[in-house]
């Protein structure tokens, strides 16, 4: 993942500035800065949900560029500000976004895995209306995980989360810290520090 | 690609039958436009061209109630950046675009019913021509409310801004199936309607492709 000269503007206010950064497979990067200094802004950036003003991200594999096609179900990404269709039960969300990702995922024991592993998997059927905060932001961790992206992009990552909740997220970076692409954009020391490079911006 | 766009149609479906966002809108809109032309007719005998323009005048501004639902929900309840996230701008355009097509066939079925139940003059003479007017032109109505409903819904006055841009750019399907309605209820040869069924069906076409190459910037910010 590169990430060359990247710059947002929203109206006439600048939010990002020429941000550059590289990042390969077992690269961490944590995303730090105040409040309003555009760490969300860069990670949906990263995640291709946001244009940049100037600048670009390119993902490349085997030397070759990816297309966004191609980057999309490579990438996981967690925010607060994430909503999930919650008018469907857990299992039902999985399997529509399975399906339209056409990943699969549905027909895997990673989802009973994953379930288990942030605690849902005995309210799996009940409809996520019903949830609380912090079991809606477990449940965005299934659904960016259960299609094994090599790319995770976490913004806030414990936002909302309970002691046990923290833990599963922490055994999720660190084995993400190793073999994948892991970018935690963050206010909060200790989670900055679950990262081997720091960026900060705004300043 | 295909599978996709079923996934998002599919999903979208499952969701209206469970919260009923554009369809509550659509019945009421239905019945209360029907009513109001019935009280503005008092009994009056209406020609096919009167009765033809006032069905498709309850058929636009229903639409124009329901159909923007499609991305004006995603919007409202936050999850377009779930979607933008799952599946490339093509799909969500094609799934979606599904969507507001089976939604306008109902809701021309549903005029259809209702004219025919409270109009004794809405006879129509040739099914074939009235058919295919109401599936083109249900159509060329989902596909201009579709890419209008996707670039409204990232506005503040979504409600006001919806018919007064669909307006200007349904004026040329919508004069047209008037005038194929006309032929029908008259029951004019089939050949006479042609024209009519060519205009639309180049209407589509024009508005999707344009559609497909807008909706990508529309979407992405």
């Amino acid at each position: 993942m590169h990430a060359e000269g990247v710059s947002k503007k929203f109206n006439r206010r600048n939010v990002l500035r020429d941000i550059s950064f590289a990042l390969a497979p077992g690269d961490s990067l944590a995303v730090t800065g105040k409040n309003g200094s555009g760490k969300s802004t860069l990670v949906k950036i990263l995640a291709g949900v946001l244009s940049p003003t100037s600048g670009r991200v390119v993902y490349e594999a085997s030397g070759s560029r990816l297309s966004s096609d191609e980057i999309r179900p490579l990438i996981g990404f967690v925010s607060p500000y994430l909503q999930l269709y919650d008018e469907f039960t857990a299992v039902e969300i999985l399997d529509i976004i399975a399906r339209i990702r056409s990943s699969g995922a549905h027909e895997s024991a990673r989802r009973r895995m994953l379930m288990e592993q942030f605690n849902l998997w005995d309210r799996k059927d009940d409809i996520v209306r019903t949830y609380s905060s912090g079991m809606k932001q477990r449940l965005k961790y299934v659904v960016a995980l259960e299609h094994s992206p090599s790319i995770l992009l976490l913004d806030e990552p414990t936002s909302n989360l309970d002691e046990d909740g923290i833990n599963a997220v922490r055994k999720v970076v660190s084995e993400y810290g190793k073999s994948g692409v892991l970018v935690v954009a963050t206010n909060d020391a200790v989670e900055a520090a679950w990262c081997s490079r720091q960026l900060k911006v705004g300043s | 690609m295909i599978k996709q766009i079923m996934a998002v149609f599919s999903k979208d479906v499952r969701s209206e039958l469970r919260t009923r966002y554009a369809l509550n809108a659509l019945l009421m809109f239905v019945v209360t436009t029907v009513a109001i032309i019935l009280f503005a007719l008092r009994g009056e005998h209406a020609g096919p061209t009167v009765l033809a323009g006032m069905f498709w005048v309850a058929v636009f501004f229903t639409a124009m109630s329901g159909l923007s639902r499609s991305f004006v929900s995603e919007e409202e309840r936050g999850t377009t950046m779930t979607l933008q996230l799952i599946a490339s701008p093509t799909t969500v355009y094609f799934g979606k675009l599904l969507f507001n097509v089976m939604l306008t066939i109902l809701l021309v079925a549903g005029v259809t019913i209702v004219y025919l139940a409270v109009f004794p003059a809405f006879e129509i003479n040739d099914m074939s021509i009235f058919l295919l007017t109401v599936f083109l032109g249900s159509l060329g109505l989902a596909s201009a409310a579709t890419i209008i409903a996707a670039i409204i819904a990232k506005a503040g006055s979504r409600g006001t801004l919806y018919p007064v841009l669909s307006f200007p750019i349904l004026i040329v399907p919508l004069m047209t199936v008037m005038n194929a309605t006309v032929k029908s209820l008259e029951g004019t040869p089939f050949s006479d309607a042609m024209v009519d069924f060519v205009v639309l069906i180049s209407y589509v076409m024009v508005m999707t492709a344009g559609s497909v190459l807008l909706f990508d910037y529309v979407w992405k910010d």
